[in-house]
């Protein structure tokens, strides 16, 4: 627990990683190089939906200093009409999104892939690639998608009994909201709109892999999970996980959107076929053409409230894009969407909506910042309706221990409460508003996940400490764990070291992702410096002959428990280390768990904007984040989750949306068009960190990472309406979108 | 077409290398001289993680041909500590928690050393929007910008 007494877990260390990311000598993705290694490149369809027919690539692989060609022939197949579920992904999608087999569905799908000696030989490679398409009609938008004559993507979807682009839906049913509606006093109906938005992750996808003669493979790859990357490069290529060496790069950001691989599968069959390590970095385009986004949406939301300010009702719909292939986070959206409040009757219903764009990955929250939006907008309409403070209500409504969601679960111990308390008696909240200044306020909530964790502590001969972990750190997570674990033995931080081990020296552990990562490695540091703690207490007992019980651990040493334990004088780690050979051998200790009860995260935000009512910007000239941190391992990169995240959201709310053109190709695949917020766009974003121990966790951590990004969009919207007056129903409100609506308003007047 | 030989010096060291006309200078740091620290966010001048500087101006080595480095002196993220003395920035970087991924680290610190070599008192509009054109998707900035303003303090008290 976070008490004053702790040396290490609550103290802003400094990272493992840091020197070498300062110093520009960390090696992500597209960093390195080996011997005889050659270049891919993909080749992608210039159509947004069109039918293969054949591709030729002799003239290709008769090109000089072309290594090899491949499609999607040489990829592993999975036939359409079985899952075969990996994670939460589908591998008839995954092996159809690296490759398309059938179709290509969407603009930038890839079609087939090269090696070359050079980049720009494969370049030219590509272009002398053939292939016949019959082009077909092609849907992106959902309202287009789910009309009954919409081009169908794949026939074997059906929904209500006919081929459809509905690919799938959710539901979740709490009480009745019909009588729950009978009892309300005021109900608000709202319909919204979200655009996609891409992770924005700086450093596109990279991959360098090497496959010798007998199949033994290395892959170096940028993702969130080393074993990811190798089952899905498995199950794409046929070598057995066993002859697969994936090993994590650092990773310039992923957000979700490395958490499937693009590259790895192809690069590796370009290497078994040329004999060659081949190394395949996209370009920002490719990037934004073809990885992510977070979908698109569509929802309607209806909440009915008493004078009273109590929620006794309400139901939400919503339709996410999946792009090209099912699986739009429709489970984020429905299930998040309602969880900060007790209410008696919910009704909560998501619709999968496949179109012709690229496939969606996971992003920050997935879902629930679009479950949310619609929400917390409504709310905001209601309590106006019943001239009742937002917060109150949100207040008098908060979900605590023991509420039943209506996604299943009852919540043990949880913090919302606590954050909206914070917002409510927060100084941000006295500030004085200007002209064309208004304040929002938007909670929001996110699962958290535990599920597979690995990690191996060993003491050094000379009585350090080496951590080793299965997760890709993508924000400072070594950091953390080097303060538990210097924590825990009572030594100094700088005497811990960790790494994050390759899927040949560390057991399995899952992705980094859903807030999981210091949540389930801290469960399984902790459980392996725990037995580490007990061989120091047996070898001290050993060498003072007495039982291990009668030995205490306290701040790096041995002693013994009590006057009648002996008197010994204490036994140093580094003494300890030092006589390992005669006490038993090498010290050290390994754990491998399936962790559960990662309880779910709650914020509330509060955010003040300024309109410029000449040009259309919103400007945000004032955030504070109050969250349910659970205990903050490391403060500094807690509140770089909020900030990063919140500063997100502002991209999201107010500017950053996938353009389509007319024949439906994304027509704005950079960071000049697709504008994510810059330095100057932001002010300082505050944070409070509340720390409501999560009672499932050694340390009582909760995920922190996802859940920032959950409430930014309403809190936005909200502030606009508080500034203007005007209540916006669809993102981004970018400056053409509340220009027009000024407009519009003067008109009315 | 041949090769173009190209003398320059790079981080106080003289370099030569053979590059094609159309090379970027982002590249032949990053292919040809393993100089791996300038990042590739984009290619096309928008997000600043390639950032370099060229007899002492801030540049995105993308934009940059190398042949144009001709005779230059060129300043790297690796050229930025002195020996296993890191930069007053880099230091405050790491203590401050400016960075959470890092690939946007390198382009900030050459971005902020050339602003801080230009304007030792910075406010914070100006670290604003002169650190606008380097991306960052994971810090929002807020600890970035503390950061530079406070090496900025720092290096001012000492001096
Ligand atoms: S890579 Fe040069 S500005 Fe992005
Ligand atoms: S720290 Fe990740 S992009 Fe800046």
């Amino acid at each position: 627990m976070n008490d004053a007494n702790n040396k290490w877990i609550g103290k802003r260390t400094i990272r493992p990683d840091g020197a070498d990311k300062v110093t520009g000598q960390a090696t992500f993705g597209a960093d390195t190089t080996m011997p005889g290694m050659i270049w891919g490149k993909v080749l992608r369809s210039p159509h947004a939906h069109a039918n293969i027919r054949s591709i030729d690539t002799s003239k290709a692989e008769s090109l000089p200093g072309v290594k090899a060609v491949i499609t999607s022939v040489d990829v592993t197949n999975y036939p359409l009409d079985k899952p075969v579920i990996l994670g939460i992904q589908d591998m008839r999608w995954m092996t159809r999104n690296v490759m398309a087999r059938e179709k290509a569905l969407f603009h930038g799908h890839p079609v087939a892939a090269v090696a070359a000696t050079s980049q720009k030989i494969a370049d030219q490679a590509c272009k002398l690639i053939e292939v016949d398409y019959e082009v077909l009609p092609w849907v992106v938008e959902i309202d287009d998608a789910i009309k009954s004559d919409a081009p169908i993507l794949h026939e074997f979807i059906e929904f209500e009994g006919k081929p459809s682009n509905i690919a799938g839906t959710l539901e979740h049913k709490k009480g009745d909201v019909q009588t729950g509606f009978e009892e309300a006093d005021v109900i608000v109906e709202r319909s919204f709109t979200t655009r996609p938005v891409h992770q924005g992750y700086i450093e596109p996808h990279a991959c360098l892999v090497s496959v010798s003669a007998d199949g033994r493979t290395t892959i170096w790859s940028s993702s969130q999970g080393q074993f990811m990357v190798r089952a899905m490069t498995s199950m794409l290529t046929d070598i057995p996980q066993s002859s697969i060496r994936a090993i994590p790069a650092e990773i310039g950001g992923g957000f979700g959107g490395k958490t499937i691989v693009y590259l790895e599968p192809l690069a590796t069959i370009l290497s078994k076929k040329s004999g060659r390590p081949v190394k395949m970095v996209m370009s920002r385009e490719e990037v934004m053409r073809a990885s992510g986004p977070t979908s698109g949406s569509k929802s309607t939301v209806k909440m009915g409230i008493k004078k009273d300010g109590s929620i006794v009702a309400a139901q939400g719909t919503y339709y996410l894009q999946a792009g090209g292939l099912p699986g739009s986070p429709i489970r984020g959206a429905v299930g998040c969407a309602f969880a900060p409040y007790d209410i008696p009757n919910v009704h909560a219903l998501g619709y999968d909506v496949v179109s012709n764009r690229s496939k969606v990955a996971a992003y920050r929250a997935p879902g629930a910042p679009i479950g949310a939006f619609a929400v917390e907008c409504v709310i905001d309409e209601v309590s106006e309706a019943i001239g009742m403070d937002p917060l109150e209500v949100r207040l008098k409504n908060a979900a605590k221990e023991g509420t039943k969601a209506a996604h299943g679960p009852v919540y043990p111990r949880i913090g919302y409460y606590e954050t909206v308390e914070a917002a409510l008696s927060h100084p941000h909240r006295e500030i004085p508003l200007g002209k064309l200044q208004g304040r929002g306020v938007a909670s929001g909530f996110w699962f958290n996940a535990g599920g597979e964790s690995s990690s191996q502590v060993n003491i050094t001969e000379d009585g350090n400490v080496v951590v080793t972990t299965g997760h890709p750190d993508i924000g400072g997570s070594r950091a953390s764990i080097a303060n538990i674990t210097a924590e825990l033995l009572g030594i100094d931080y700088k005497r811990v070291s960790v790494l994050i081990g390759d899927t040949a020296t560390i057991g399995y552990s899952n992705l980094t992702g859903g807030s999981r990562v210091l949540f389930a490695s801290g469960m399984a540091v902790t459980d392996s410096t725990e037995k580490v703690i007990v061989s120091l207490k047996e070898r001290a007992a050993k060498i003072w002959d007495i039982d291990p019980e009668a030995v205490d651990w306290e701040d790096g040493y041995a002693r013994p428990a009590g006057a009648n334990a002996g008197m010994f004088d204490p036994l140093s780690l580094e003494e300890l280390a030092e006589r390992a050979t005669e006490t038993g051998g090498p010290i050290g200790a390994g754990s491998q768990l399936n962790t559960a009860g990662a309880e779910g995260g709650f914020a509330t935000h509060m955010c003040d904007v300024e309109v410029d009512v000449e040009l259309g910007i919103v400007r945000i000239i004032r955030y504070t984040s109050f969250q349910d941190v659970g205990l903050a391992v490391h403060p500094s990169y807690v509140e770089g989750q909020m900030q990063g995240g919140a500063a997100q959201g502002i991209g999201w709310a107010l500017n950053e949306e996938y353009i389509y053109d007319s024949e439906g190709k994304v027509d704005n695949p950079g960071f000049l068009d697709y504008r994510m917020p810059v330095c100057s766009d932001l002010p300082m974003l505050d944070t409070v960190m509340i720390e409501v121990p999560n009672p499932k966790h050694p340390q009582g951590v909760r995920g922190v990472g996802e859940v920032p990004l959950v409430p930014p969009l309403a809190a936005i919207r909200n502030a606009i309406y508080d500034a203007l007056g005007i209540r916006f129903y669809g993102l981004p409100m970018s400056p053409p979108v509340v220009l027009e609506a000024l407009e519009q308003r003067e008109a009315a007047e | 077409m041949s090769k173009l030989h190209i003398s320059t010096i790079i981080n106080g060291e003289p370099e030569e290398f053979l590059c094609e006309p159309e090379e970027t200078m982002l590249d032949v740091l990053r292919d040809r001289l393993s100089l791996t620290g300038s990042k590739e966010g984009c290619g096309s001048g928008d997000c600043g993680a390639c950032s370099i500087t060229v007899d002492g101006s801030l540049i995105c080595s993308c934009l940059m041909l190398a042949a144009e480095s001709e005779g230059k002196k060129i300043e790297t993220i690796e050229g930025m500590s002195d020996g296993e003395t890191l930069h007053p920035l880099q230091q405050k970087f790491l203590e401050e928690a400016a960075l959470q991924c890092g690939i946007c680290t390198p382009g900030m610190l050459v971005a902020a050393k050339a602003l801080l070599d230009e304007n030792p008192d910075p406010t914070e509009t100006e670290v604003r929007f002169w650190l606008a054109g380097n991306l960052c998707r994971c810090t929002g900035y807020d600890k970035i910008v503390r950061a530079v303003l406070d090496t900025a303090q720092e290096i001012r008290e000492i001096k």
